[in-house]
């Protein structure tokens, strides 16, 4: 870009300064002041306080309860996004695109319908309900369907990472390693496995942040039993509820730590995942 | 190319089991209800003041975003200040953050005792447990969509055309109404419809926010959580139905601005 264009291109500096300010401001209300309040009532009344909101039993156990669901659910929609992704963008097969659409369901559905849905099929009123009571297995109001509730809302995170991902790279690098008489496992491993690790990478992390935070789901199939089905979210709502509020907003600021650290991670990955898209393009990166 | 029967087996096996068999089995549940029952469920007057404050709130918290995520996305890309990375990346904040933090955190903002909230109050505006709350939570959880929509199709926006508009004589302004926005608009459309589309199903952020008052600021969501805490899972159920038809035809819309989003970037 020469100078001259350049100057062709920019506005005057006081729209430049006004827009820069309008657009700080906005990030600063809806963003920052929440954040900021979060860590200014979880230290309302001093550190000691804080701290102490972490000695809990019940919190302890909510922290858990919410490690389980997310060592549970990251490794399996890992697994089926890499199975989703490698199906969609290998192959053109009819309905390709509304299997697409079917993966991506999960984000645009309520939360509770998601929890909803687990309800009317494993509840006591529900198909299987009456079997599972029979046989003395609860899925509702206990552990395993705190698990399915977090599956659901956390399983198209890693598959839509890497369709647009592998989308882009195509089929080039996985076709010269089967004419060289490689087979298809040591193909996926040593090239296409290499080629998204970045996606993969924040496709689970973006899992993992969703399997911590979520919320409305897990509400519904929890029955909020304290100490036994209540993740860190559920717990914060009944502590918040009980005007325990240096309790509430000293979990949420472990949260929040949580949320930062995906963003942190995010950034750096996203540079990471341009260069590995750039190596292979490099028409597509600008500077 | 090895793995499709594989890869494509296993996808749908899981798909089936985790997704569609759950949500089929609600949709089958509904038809436990007459048709007359289902139109009663899904129009009664409590029903439909939860979709008016759910489809409007989200429509005004998307429109928010059509305009401050596009002027956001456009500083973002076009300017150089101190803290644009810092910005950028706390962009993604209501993704990563969970809903039921995000709606303890608004709520302490936004209440009457709140950094903000209290200039509303002194100004008349209530702001925490009204409408006024449910919009705000929704533009939150909402932010995100339309600037990171918009940030790619300006990063890629071919800098010669705009030269060329100039030495063409064009203002800044003629370049910007006449050259770079209709080329950001499929995106910011897109934008703008994820954004609503996420907005119609949430939950978390909004119910500490919204106080929760039948008929006047009681979400959807919120009522099909209140309808299964009373053992009515049918009339959840039916609500639940209404709002999954909703979203998977937003779903539908949203692929097809994405199509054209996409074609516009293969014609240029």
């Amino acid at each position: 870009m020469s100078s001259a264009s350049g100057r062709a291109r920019k506005e005057p500096a006081w729209v430049r300064l006004l827009l820069i300010g309008i657009a700080v401001a906005y990030l600063a209300v809806f963003l920052v002041a929440p954040i900021a309040a979060v860590f200014t009532q979880a230290f309302a009344k001093g550190l000691s306080a804080y701290l102490h909101s972490f000695a809990d039993r019940t919190a302890y156990s909510a922290m858990l309860l919410t490690l389980l669901a997310v060592v549970i659910s990251v490794p399996l929609n890992l697994i089926f996004g890499l199975a989703a992704a490698w199906a969609v963008t290998k192959f053109r097969f009819t309905g390709r695109s509304l299997l697409v659409t079917l993966i991506d369901l999960p984000i645009s559905v309520s939360p509770v319908i998601s929890g909803l849905v687990f309800v009317l099929l494993f509840g006591m009123q529900g198909l299987f309900g009456p079997w599972l009571s029979d046989h003395g297995i609860k899925v509702i109001f206990a552990v395993p369907g705190i698990i399915l509730a977090t599956l659901f809302v956390t399983f198209p995170y890693v598959a839509r990472e890497l369709i647009p991902l592998m989308e882009t790279q195509g089929t080039e690098d996985e076709e010269a390693a089967l004419s060289l008489g490689a087979n298809g496992w040591q193909t996926f491993w040593r090239v296409t496995l290499p080629n998204i690790k970045w996606g993969l990478l924040y496709g689970a992390i973006l899992t993992t942040a969703r399997a911590v935070g979520e919320f409305g789901a897990v509400s519904v199939v929890s029955g909020h039993i304290r100490g036994k089905t209540n993740t860190i979210p559920l717990h914060i709502e009944i502590l918040y509820n009980e005007y325990q509020f240096v309790a509430a907003f000293a979990l949420s600021s472990l949260l929040v730590m949580v949320a930062l650290l995906t963003l942190v991670v995010k950034s750096i990955v996203a540079r990471r995942a341009q260069t590995q898209l750039g190596r292979l393009a490099p028409a597509t990166v600008e500077e | 190319m090895p793995g499709l029967g594989l890869s494509l087996g296993y996808t749908l096996t899981y798909l089936s089991l985790l997704v569609l068999i759950p949500l089929g089995a609600m949709v089958w549940k509904s038809t436990g209800l007459s048709l007359t029952q289902f139109w009663e469920i899904a129009t009664a007057p409590r029903a439909l003041a939860s979709y008016r404050l759910t489809v409007g709130a989200s429509l005004l918290g998307a429109l928010i975003n059509a305009v401050f995520g596009f002027l956001v996305a456009w500083v973002l890309v076009r300017y150089q200040f101190v803290g644009r990375k810092l910005l950028d990346a706390l962009v993604d904040l209501p993704f990563a953050l969970p809903t039921a933090v995000s709606g303890i955190a608004l709520t302490a903002v936004y209440a009457e005792n709140g950094w903000i909230g209290s200039h509303l109050a002194s100004l008349g505006i209530k702001s925490a447990f009204s409408p006024l709350g449910v919009t705000i939570a929704l533009t939150f959880i909402g932010l995100p969509f339309v600037v990171r929509t918009v940030q790619p199709v300006l990063e890629d926006l071919d800098a010669e055309v705009e030269d060329a508009a100039a030495s063409l004589g064009a203002t800044r302004l003629q370049t910007f109404t006449h050259v770079i926005f209709p080329t950001v608009l499929p995106a910011l459309l897109t934008g703008f419809a994820l954004a609503f589309a996420r907005a119609l199903g949430e939950y978390g952020s909004v119910v500490f926010i919204s106080g929760n008052m039948p008929m006047k600021t009681e979400i959807t969501s919120l009522l099909i959580m209140t309808k299964l805490e009373q053992y009515d899972y049918l009339g959840a159920t039916a609500l639940g139905v209404v709002m999954l038809i909703a979203s998977f035809g937003l779903l539908l819309v949203i692929n097809l601005l994405q199509r054209w989003v996409a074609l516009r970037g293969v014609a240029r």
